[in-house]
């Protein structure tokens, strides 16, 4: 084992008992350990995991194993987890242990996986750098004084070090597949209602979907097997037929001039590679048009941020949470709990929700901005006619230096290219498929809704001709860092 | 934006601004309503409201008791809690 097993290829070597499922977890706590200035996780959980890699390993024994018994994983720690706390990465919620597990959390435990902890994230999954958390920034394991993107940060960087070979994520504007091109990994952001929101922390709810990060897009298909499907816990989870995966061959692919035209040429000349080798691989790329793109990210700033002022006014210091101390009476107590247990960027997304909810200006930014919603996803729908997969960046540049943005619209203009398959509810993933200065840069497939089988495929194939993600950074115990479990098993 | 109206915002919000907070989110909102009021030119007079990406209405399930509360479970992870009741601070005098 040296961390960069896809799950596949350690569900193997556990049936072939190569290695057991406590030898696996051992490993992967002690590369944890030593990447601990990544700062991936808020919270380690060597007891559990232990235990679950030692009922995994009795399953095995037993003949019984599930499709991912024994294999480590991390959530990110806006799944709320029975027993281990769950921060969602913000004061508020530091000392919150949930009574229940998210639908997420325990089909993965039910299909074997050995969860090793919680992962860092930004502040209630707001941010696109990992720098709104309150436990201090994940770090980007190419360069540790960049960011691992976000606000799936802490879970894309874990697999990118080979910390866990998969990682649980959620995606709300582009939250797992900006932080996956960032650190070099596959991150699928299935159609909206794909996998059950049911003990996800609410950030925005129209919005909001689970998905996962891992080594490769056939890694990425065996965990959303197990995370898709209807869940009564959740009304807006899909009852639509589970992820086919037909074997469809060639495939028409669009490239939108809006997502194209004006890319950092640099960028451009990596994401074109790719598609050439798309084109070479027997596909038939296609120019198309989203005309209404440019008005994705003001629209998005509107739905989500409503969205969350509503979601976030839960957050009351009286029933679960932070509380200020020594209130003077009831509004002081609510103020001041939100005001010490928010951060700023969550206070600026309540402000401008409230703002946009407000009497005076619903119609002007709230319908309007769901008006504006429709006309880019029937742009995608009347793309589709003619395409089955459209191709795109994830990301303008390659990943920033920490503190290289502060400015919050520039923050946001950062989600260009993931919002508006948000908006549309559209699955999409984004795929290792260049370097660029020596650090990774991502080719985002985009599929028609519940068509994730034929992204998934789409990857697959590139993947197989290609070996960009199976580039890794140079960390600690690839190298001369400690060894002590590693060398055992 | 203004004073007043961001005044108002955190009211509404129930969140207090510190003095030296009220600068930088002054300057923070002006520009993510610049930033907001780009989308007010598309022309969206044929575009009804989407409120769900898939278009879809909520499914309603049988109005059947499937769990019950259990109290001290959700009242264990309470900030002040007495005999089953929420401690906040007297609203009435």
């Amino acid at each position: 084992m040296n961390g960069d097993e896809s799950i596949a290829a350690l569900r193997r070597g556990l049936l072939d008992r190569r290695y057991s499922a406590v030898e696996l977890t051992e490993h992967s706590l002690s590369r944890i350990a030593a990447n601990e200035t990544l700062n991936c996780f808020i919270t380690i959980d060597p007891d559990g995991a232990l235990a679950a890699a030692a009922a995994a390993d009795s399953r095995i024994a037993r003949g019984e194993a599930g499709p991912l018994t024994g294999i480590p994983l991390a959530h990110k720690d806006v799944f709320c987890t029975r027993g281990i706390r769950t921060t969602c990465a913000s004061r508020m919620l530091a000392n919150f242990i949930a009574p229940y597990d998210a639908t997420v959390v325990s089909r993965l435990a039910q299909a074997g996986a050995v969860c090793l902890g919680k992962t860092n994230m930004d502040e209630f999954a707001m941010g696109s750098s990992n720098e709104t958390s309150w436990f201090g920034p994940a770090r980007n394991p190419w360069d540790s004084g960049r960011a691992p993107g976000g606000s799936s940060g802490g879970s894309a960087a874990a697999v990118s070090a080979g910390l866990v070979p998969c990682a649980t994520g959620t995606d709300t504007g582009g939250s797992i597949r900006q932080p996956a091109a960032f650190c070099g990994v596959t991150g699928l952001k299935p159609t909206y209602g794909r996998v059950s929101r049911y003990g996800m922390v609410a950030f925005a709810s129209s919005l909001d979907q689970g998905g996962a990060f891992a080594r490769d897009a056939e890694d990425v298909a065996a965990l959303l097997q197990v995370m898709e499907g209807h869940d009564p816990l959740d009304s807006t989870s899909t009852t639509a037929e589970p992820t086919a995966f037909d074997g469809s061959g060639s495939m028409t692919i669009g490239l939108p001039g809006e997502y194209w035209d004006d890319l950092d040429a640099d960028m451009g000349a990596v994401l074109e590679a790719a598609t050439r080798e798309l084109e070479a691989a027997g596909h038939t790329l296609k120019t198309v048009s989203l005309p209404h793109t440019a008005a994705a990210v003001p629209a998005y700033y509107v739905i989500a941020s409503a969205e969350a002022s509503a979601n976030l006014s839960r957050y009351d210091g009286v029933r679960f949470g932070y509380r200020a101390e020594s209130p003077d009476n009831i509004d002081d107590l609510y103020r001041r709990s939100r005001a010490e247990g928010f951060g700023a960027e969550v206070k600026r997304r309540i402000l401008t929700g409230t703002y946009a909810l407000s009497i005076g200006y619903y119609d002007a930014y709230y319908l309007q901005a769901q008006r504006v919603r429709r006309l880019i996803r029937q742009d995608f729908l009347d793309t589709f006619d003619q395409v089955d997969v459209i191709a795109a960046p994830v990301t303008p540049g390659v990943a920033f230096p920490l503190g290289a943005v502060t400015e919050p619209v520039a923050m946001y203009r950062q989600d260009v290219f993931t919002i508006p398959a948000s908006l549309a509810g559209l699955p999409a993933m984004s795929l290792p498929c260049g370097l660029l200065e020596g650090l990774p840069v991502g080719l985002q497939l985009i599929g028609p809704h519940f068509e994730e089988g034929r992204v998934l495929e789409l990857g697959a194939h590139y993947q197989r001709r290609t070996d960009w993600h199976r580039q890794r950074p140079h960390i600690p115990l690839d190298t001369d860092g400690p060894r002590e479990v590693s060398d055992a098993v | 934006m203004d004073r007043e109206t961001l005044a108002r915002l955190a009211r509404l919000a129930q969140l207090e601004l510190t003095p030296e907070e009220v600068g930088p989110a002054l300057d923070d909102l002006s520009r993510i309503v610049a930033l907001i009021d780009e989308m007010r030119a598309v022309d969206t007079r044929d575009a009804t409201p989407l409120a769900h990406p898939l278009d879809a209405d909520q499914p309603l399930r049988d109005d059947i008791a499937t769990e019950s509360v259990d109290r001290e479970t959700y009242q264990d992870i309470a900030p002040a809690t007495r005999q089953g009741l929420y401690l906040v601070p007297r609203v009435v005098e």
